[in-house]
């Protein structure tokens, strides 16, 4: 007897009711002061500091609970978007370089939003791997340690035999196995690599990927040598550049093919508690990689400024100039370029333009200030 | 009671020691809960897959400061509730009181989160595990506050569904006086038809309830031992005196109906509470006039006797007040195993008048079980299943 009374209404035929309507919308406009009052609550919780946080500014109440344990997890969000990984450099009888990498496969349960546990699969314990970083036409030999319980590999986006794929039959190792992909690094520009044993949905979403980035070899594209030298790492003009890596990832926690957190760099919301900070005086660089699964897209949308974009990083012009806006494909990358130099210090937001992945923790600050101490 | 004498005897030697022969069991009981926490031997069965864990939303408040929810942690371990999302957003919340939740608490979920009236809203719990547990606002209206304003209304809107309908069919009285024993027998039947479809129609309902209460409480189990237990206890109150008939058996049949509509109040209270009821006068209307054949059902077995006035009051307040005393209690604290409990003791005082009124047709014509299948009986059994089944069709969304 009780159906009208309950759930499953039509939203629409509650119009004709008289009892619940009446007054409802003066409590609805009366409550956006009750959330900024809310808001100064909140200061109140441990790890948030007396001052109005910096992200409350612009996103108020709309924000994950919390702060996650960067040591327990064994990485840092905002260490890691400084933290190339060039391998031991040697010198082989031709004069090229070697550059010899060493990969581990570990199972960890790793903090993805304060306070949430994920069941990872890492490449040396951190999701996403390590950001590789080498030279054009330098050999290259990464040995892949298998410690997990599953069979795993490294399949590389670049250029190499297919011995060296990394994909079942060549390359996809079992647990306790050991496997040594060795090739040339080729051709320059911004890559990732991922793990591409089967099923590769589960092997990607459970945190198997990392940036795979070539910097040109100046000596080679004398036109633009000026462009190569200032992607080379280690040059002084590189030191001028304050370059990121950024992976855009998400996580499925219940296991049903969709996701429930999205960041930059795994942990939701990290750059939005702690903006990165940014010198005005000295152009921004990023490496951007996109590997979300189950959604066919992401994006990178930057506020306040515009920036020339090339994808895959492997041109020495841009293909996209003057853009506050990109979007990639899963495994789709590219190497972003501006600058706040005209700019107020202030924070720009920067996040994924579908709003969904935005308000599921794909969101971050820029804190541009005057100089760095 | 053949054994009495014995035990008794027995009893009166060797109560002690046949107290001492209980320390055995517990003994044995106190030894295995010992070893089982000291050498663990289940430790096998430990495959490294994450607790079962199980979250009921069984309150759920709109109003200026945003939402509140009451949530019931049912897992095998304490849960953590990690973060929220309403509408696939994270928001901040805040929970009271802190930490994990142990199996079979509560506690409160509050979120600063701005509503849109009239529309709907999905809150979606996240564990530390990242389970997700989801929660839909069917349609968001403001919860009720209690204000002497509110709790009036909600008395009218009681009086109209529960009081209002059996004093309409207890007026019939007078006009169904000098019913002959065919017309009798036609309106006893078309009580019993009546009871049989609230009968169905409350267990269905405390099923339903009890599906959506958490799973510990077992609600399905739960729901049949109240009805059952509530039937036993009505009957043997009932027939401590013989069967009972006139105005003692219009009283239960009163009092079955009663409890019906308490079950029923604390249904719609409850559903104000969770913003999700929206009343339309053409749906009050049709209830009301679904429920007046109950009066008349009150009515039917006094048509022999000479009832006094304040006999009709009480038998239409008893039968149609708790209506408005559900829908204040429902209101105002709810949860769904509770409602359950309250439409399962309304079944089993259904099922107990069914079974007397069914035992006064019986009498009344003197033809045995066979006056149940006499033309106006079954018309009677026909008319108050049909009636109540069309009339239902008004109020069923």
């Amino acid at each position: 007897m009780l159906k009208w009374a309950q759930t499953n209404l039509n939203r629409r035929r509650l119009l004709g009711g008289g009892i619940a309507t009446i007054g409802a919308s003066a409590i609805c406009t009366s409550s956006a002061p009750a959330q900024d009052t809310h808001a100064h609550h909140g200061d109140a919780t441990p790890g948030v500091d007396a001052a109005i946080p910096a992200h409350r500014s612009a996103h108020g109440a709309m924000m994950t609970v919390g702060a996650v344990d960067n040591e327990r997890n064994g990485f840092d969000p905002t260490a890691m978007l400084t933290d190339w990984y060039t391998g031991v450099v040697s010198e082989l009888p031709d004069g090229r370089k070697e550059r010899s990498f060493e990969i581990t496969v570990e199972e960890k349960e790793i903090e993805i939003a304060p306070g949430v546990m994920f069941p990872a699969w890492t490449y040396n314990g951190r999701v996403p791997g390590p950001a590789l970083r080498a030279t054009e036409g330098d050999r290259l030999k990464i040995t892949l340690k298998n410690n997990g319980s599953h069979p795993h590999s490294l399949h590389f986006h670049g250029i190499h035999s297919a011995r060296m794929d990394g994909v079942p039959g060549a390359g996809v190792i079992d647990p306790g196995e050991e496997f040594v992909y060795e090739f040339d690094a080729k051709p320059f520009g911004c890559h990732l690599y991922h793990c591409h044993a089967l099923p590769l949905t589960r092997h990607l979403h459970k945190g198997m990927y990392g940036l795979f980035v070539i910097d040109p070899d100046p000596a080679r594209h004398l036109e633009y040598a000026d462009v190569a030298q200032s992607r080379l790492l280690g040059s002084p003009e590189n030191a001028q550049w304050q370059e990121m890596a950024m992976v855009m990832n998400a996580f499925d926690t219940n296991f049903d093919g969709e996701n429930e957190f999205y960041a930059c760099n795994t942990i939701a919301h990290c750059y939005a508690k702690e903006p990165i900070k940014i010198d005005r005086n000295r152009p921004v660089r990023i490496y951007l990689v996109n590997i979300t699964e189950f959604d066919p897209i992401n994006s990178f949308h930057l506020h306040a400024n515009f920036f020339d974009y090339y994808d895959q990083g492997t041109t020495l012009t841009p293909t996209l100039k003057t853009v506050d806006l990109i979007m990639q494909c899963q495994a789709q990358r590219g190497i972003l370029e501006f600058t706040f130099k005209e700019h107020e210090p202030g924070l720009y937001m920067f996040h994924a333009h579908q709003s969904e992945f935005t308000e599921l923790g794909w969101m971050g600050m820029f804190d541009v200030s005057e100089t760095l101490s | 009671m053949m054994n009495e004498p014995v035990n008794s005897r027995r009893s009166n030697v060797a109560v002690p020691s046949r107290l001492f022969w209980l320390l055995i069991p517990a003994a044995v009981l106190a030894l295995a809960i010992v070893w089982l926490l000291q050498a663990n031997p289940l430790q096998s069965f430990n495959n490294g897959a994450p607790p079962v864990e199980n979250l009921t939303i069984e309150r759920t408040i709109l109003d200026h400061n945003g939402l509140q929810l009451l949530v019931r942690a049912g897992g095998s371990e304490p849960m953590t509730i990690a973060q929220v999302q309403v509408d696939d957003a994270y928001w901040e919340f805040e929970q009271t009181p802190q930490g994990t939740i142990a199996r079979g608490d509560t506690a409160w979920i509050s979120l600063p989160f701005p509503w849109v009236l009239g529309e709907t809203h999905r809150v979606n719990f996240v564990t530390n595990t990242g389970a997700t547990f989801e929660h839909e606002i069917a349609v968001a209206v403001p919860s009720s506050a209690v204000t002497s304003a509110s709790l009036w209304s909600q008395a009218i809107l009681g009086a109209f569904v529960g009081i209002l309908p059996v004093a309409i069919g207890l007026m019939c009285y007078p006009a169904l006086r000098g019913a002959g024993p065919g017309l009798m027998a036609f309106l006893l039947a078309m009580t019993v038809g009546l009871l049989a479809f609230l009968l169905v129609d409350t267990m269905v309902e405390a099923l339903e309830f009890a599906e959506r209460s958490a799973a510990m409480f077992q609600g399905s189990v739960m729901v049949m031992l109240v009805a059952v237990a509530s039937f036993l206890v009505l009957m043997s109150i009932g027939r401590r005196h013989g069967t009972p008939t006139g105005l003692a058996l219009a009283t239960y049949i009163a009092l079955g109906i009663g409890l019906h509509n308490f079950g029923e109040g604390l249904a719609i209270g409850a559903a104000f509470t969770a913003g999700a009821a929206g009343l339309g006068t053409f749906l009050v209307l049709g209830f009301t006039l679904h429920n007046i054949t109950e009066g008349i059902g009150i009515a039917a077995p006094l048509l022999k006797t000479t009832p006094k006035l304040e006999s009709f009051v009480g038998l239409t307040l008893l039968a149609g007040g708790p209506a408005v005393f559900g829908i204040w209690i429902g209101s105002l604290a709810y949860a769904p195993q509770w409602t359950a409990i309250a439409l399962a003791i309304g079944a089993g005082a259904i099922a107990q008048v069914i079974v007397e009124v069914s035992a006064l047709i019986v009498r009344s014509r003197n033809l045995g079980a066979a006056a149940l299948l006499t033309p106006s009986t079954f018309g009677g059994l026909a008319a108050g299943t049909a009636f109540m089944y069309v009339t239902a069709m008004l109020v069923k969304i």
